[in-house]
């Protein structure tokens, strides 16, 4: 088999995959009355043809990455992290609680330390799924799961209660919200008039020590044998539940660091509705970046894109944002069939004799015209 | 039988050729058998033997050629087409779902017991009963396939073909968990069973081949080289046409324990994964510069044994002494810090990461030793330079050391266990099963390695099956039964007849 082939055969199946993606999601637009056409471009283009699309887009891309590779490390060490959404809640609530607590702060040590806390949160929150799976074999799916709902109410509860603006309960409007923090929190809005902000930069070099952490260190070598395979790391004497649990704080630590940095770059203060789904999205991301850094930065951006491309979508042509929720299922479905497709030989074989066949034979046919 | 399949009287294989990315498993092959004969079908690993049985069970199609039932061509397009006419196999790597009871498994494929939504477990149960009876393959048709020793998944699937009203019996190495006994006992009953059926087995033993096929069909490289009748050969013609060469096997006569203990076992008591005593007050010792070969049917406590002194088991009473210190309950990494090796039974899922390249499977063990690494960081030079030198020297058959472990052949695999726990200088060696399904070639370096480390002073434990592996290589052979050592002799008063009545569990072997 030719090295070309199969660089040939992969891309095309990818193309092919996006394509079916594609055509699985008009026959639901379809269904509910949409111009498909249209609703495809708007949400493809139209939020790159000026400068506040792409730094909404980019600013989308921030929180999708960086929970997307606390999810990669799960995923690699053999855990699978469905609780992002609520270890991004409680990270917002540490987050949150330092800078009420400390608002005068310089901003050197203030967003260090507020983030630090975040990811303290974060990690606090994996701690628990991690914990019982190592030491009780509980399922993460259940308890990551159920452990979002707790982070859920718990995040209620406080914007309700004990960090409510202190403003609304004079105005009594009733906001569940904080009050605006600290400015020292502020993270540089770097573009002028846009909410780009410099957490872009901090998403980039967590990027980069995730790649380094996973495939250059020991700690990496070893959560990456538990994950593939338990029983040989366990063989070669490698502490599998400690790995698990330190994958999982890690990961955890990831989506309260997206957390705090959505707060201190995007709302400035904690309000309901912040995580908004990035803990799931960041799943797919995972996932459609092949579960590695230089592929998760591009599927943030495209999600990032899909994202608000749908929101666009609502005003321009009136298809429901939720839209995207479903593109999201039908691409996690196509990324499945893609894999097993991709990584099985027998397939790409006879795959090859079809396109030899068909095409092999012309080929030569022309020589003989030539 | 209640299986509607007509009697095979014939089955004839004509120029069957299957390519895979890189290999021609199967080149221009042709066979004939007929009815109440065993064909016994003899290669090296990857000469195509399997591939050949999977295309006749319908796992594969052909590339090219044709297959003919009775005269008839007949086309398989999946397994079920071939059972329809009566072809059954037992497969080298056990077809059953691991955390489903044994009557589970074989109601999977029983049709009979299958009414609409309903499954009639009941009737399974009365068919198992009659074949193991029929055929005195005792099973415990409630145990979990997870729960059983390789051995014993083994005689599952023996039954299980057998309930399915197979005609055209498919054996891939069929001895290889049994006992002597056991073996007799099979070949007698395949001898019987061929009156009315007919017989493939595949085969790495030429003395079964002798004992048991009428006809023999030798292949390499994919290509039947030789086809004959077995009783106009003999065993070492046999094996100069499987190899191409004459093969002699590696033997130990070196002199016995002279250096002192380096592993002794007091009393232990170990509980298996069903909770009863898999090890039950077993002691045992193995010098420095010595093979104690542990022989015995397997699902006796080998498995949990290796386990147990590697830190991967629970002990629950009872010493490991490893060079003077109590290494019971200690972890893995502590187990493998002070000096022991293992080569584990199961090569594929625990002594590799399959997903990982061949290189990082070099340095499972050793990925924080500053060989390897310092502060954390791996030094990817000393890591590539390392796993291009061991497997220059253990002659590992691929391209280079990216390549994913798990898609290496069998022996190449297990070279590359090997390598790594050589080359990590074990004061200790486990060796588990370290030649099962592997061909002679493979298994005389594993062989000739192992004679090597003993002769440098490590003491090693070599569990197997093999009586001939076992006798060739130890200096004293102990027998393993039920969780209690049976005896200890030296290797040279260990006769295959001897040792296989004390593996069958007669204690007081002199009387006989």
């Amino acid at each position: 088999m030719t090295k070309r082939f199969k660089t040939g055969y992969r891309i095309g199946v990818i193309i092919l995959a996006i394509i079916t993606a594609m055509l699985l999601g008009a026959i639901i637009l379809w269904a509910i009355g949409a111009d498909v056409f249209k609703t495809y471009l708007v949400i493809l283009t139209e939020p790159l043809k000026n400068k506040i699309g792409i730094t909404e887009v980019l600013l989308r891309t921030v929180p999708l990455t960086i929970i997307a590779l606390g999810i990669t490390v799960a995923y690699r060490s053999g855990i699978i992290n469905i609780g992002a959404e609520g270890q991004m809640a409680i990270g917002i609530l540490a987050t949150t609680a330092i800078a009420l607590a400390f608002p005068n702060l310089p901003r050197g040590v203030l967003i260090p330390f507020a983030i630090l806390a975040g990811a303290v949160g974060g990690a606090a929150w994996g701690f628990i799924p991690g914990a019982l799976k190592a030491k009780l074999e509980v399922s993460e799916l259940l308890s990551t799961v159920m452990l979002n709902y707790i982070a859920a109410q718990l995040y209620t509860f406080f914007l309700r209660g004990p960090m409510l603006d202190p403003a609304e309960l004079t105005m009594g409007s009733g906001t569940p919200q904080s009050m605006r923090l600290s400015r020292n929190l502020d993270l540089t809005r770097f573009i002028r008039g846009t909410r780009i902000h410099s957490g872009l930069f901090i998403a980039i070099a967590l990027a980069v020590i995730i790649f380094f952490l996973l495939w250059k260190t020991s700690y990496g070598f070893k959560m990456r044998a538990a994950g593939a395979s338990e029983r040989a790391a366990r063989y070669g004497g490698i502490h599998v539940p400690k790995y698990l649990i330190i994958a999982m704080m890690i990961s955890g630590a990831f989506a309260g660091i997206a957390g705090s940095i959505e707060i201190a770059g995007v709302h400035r203060r904690a309000i309901e509705g912040v995580t908004s789904g990035y803990g799931f999205s960041g799943i797919v991301v995972a996932l459609f970046g092949g579960l590695h850094p230089a592929g998760i930065v591009p599927a943030a951006f495209f999600f990032g894109l899909l994202i608000y491309g749908a929101d666009m979508t609502q005003r321009l042509v009136g298809v429901p944002a939720n839209m995207v929720q479903v593109l999201q299922g039908v691409i996690i479905l196509v990324i499945v069939a893609t894999k097993m497709i991709i990584a099985n030989p027998y397939l790409m074989q006879r795959a090859e004799a079809r396109w030899n066949a068909l095409f092999a034979g012309k080929s030569s046919s022309k020589e003989v015209e030539a | 039988m209640e299986q509607m399949t007509k009697a095979i009287d014939s089955l004839r294989i004509e120029h069957i050729t299957k390519r895979f990315p890189g290999v021609l498993a199967c080149d221009d092959v042709s066979l004939e058998m007929k009815r109440g004969e065993i064909l016994a079908l003899v290669g090296e690993n990857g000469a195509g033997k399997t591939t050949l049985m999977n295309i006749l069970m319908g796992l594969y199609y052909p590339d090219e050629g044709k297959l003919f039932i009775n005269d008839k061509e007949v086309h398989f397009k999946s397994p079920n087409d071939a059972f329809a006419y009566g072809i059954g196999m037992v497969h080298q790597q056990y077809m059953l779902v691991p955390n489903m009871t044994v009557l589970e498994n074989i109601a999977l494929g029983y049709k009979q017991a299958w009414k609409g939504l309903r499954l009639d477990l009941q009737s399974v149960r009365k068919r198992v009963k009659e074949v193991a009876k029929q055929y005195g393959l005792v099973v415990d048709p409630d145990s979990y396939i997870w729960q059983l020793s390789v051995g014993e998944q083994q005689r599952v699937e023996l039954v299980k073909t057998l309930c399915l009203g197979a005609k055209f019996l498919i054996l891939d190495e069929p001895t290889s968990a049994l006992t002597p006994q056991e073996t007799d006992d099979l070949i007698a009953l395949l001898r019987n069973m061929s009156e009315e059926l007919s017989i493939v087995f595949i085969s790495h033993k030429l003395q079964e081949v002798k004992d048991l096929s009428s006809k023999v069909a030798i292949l390499r490289h994919g290509k039947v080289v030789f086809q004959g009748n077995t009783i106009d050969h003999s065993s070492s013609d046999i094996a100069a046409l499987m190899t191409g060469h004459e093969v002699v096997l590696p033997h130990n006569d070196a002199p016995a324990c002279t250096l002192g203990p380096m592993l002794q076992l007091r009393n232990l008591k170990v509980r298996s994964d069903r909770g009863h005593l898999a090890l039950d007050d077993l002691s045992l010792y193995v010098c420095k510069g010595e093979i104690v070969g542990l022989a015995g049917v397997s699902g006796n406590g080998q498995r949990e044994l290796a386990e147990a002194i590697n830190g991967l088991r629970k002990v629950e009473s009872g010493q490991i002494l490893f060079d003077g210190e109590d290494i019971a309950n200690h972890t893995p990494a502590h187990v493998i810090s002070s000096g022991m090796g293992y080569i584990p039974e199961e090569r594929n899922t625990e002594g590799i990461v399959p997903a990982f390249s061949m290189k990082e499977n070099f340095i499972l063990k050793d990925s924080e030793s500053p060989l390897f690494s310092s502060h954390a960081f791996l030094k990817k030079k000393e890591i590539d330079q390392t796993a291009e030198r061991l497997r220059k020297e253990f002659d590992i058959r691929s391209p280079n050391t990216d390549v994913a472990a798990g898609s290496l052949s069998g022996g190449n695999i297990q070279k590359v266990i090997l390598a790594r726990e050589i080359s990590r200088n074990p004061k200790f060696l486990i060796a588990v099963y370290p030649t099962r399904g592997l061909d002679m070639g493979a298994a005389e370096f594993i062989h000739k390695q192992l004679l090597h480390l003993r002769n440098e002073g490590v003491g090693i434990l070599l569990i197997s099956e093999e009586l001939e592996e076992i006798t060739n290589l130890s200096d004293q052979v102990a027998v393993i039964f039920k969780g209690k050592i049976q005896k200890v002799i030296p290797s040279s008063e260990a006769s295959r007849r001897r040792l296989g009545i004390l593996m069958a569990g007669v204690k007081d072997d002199e009387e006989i």
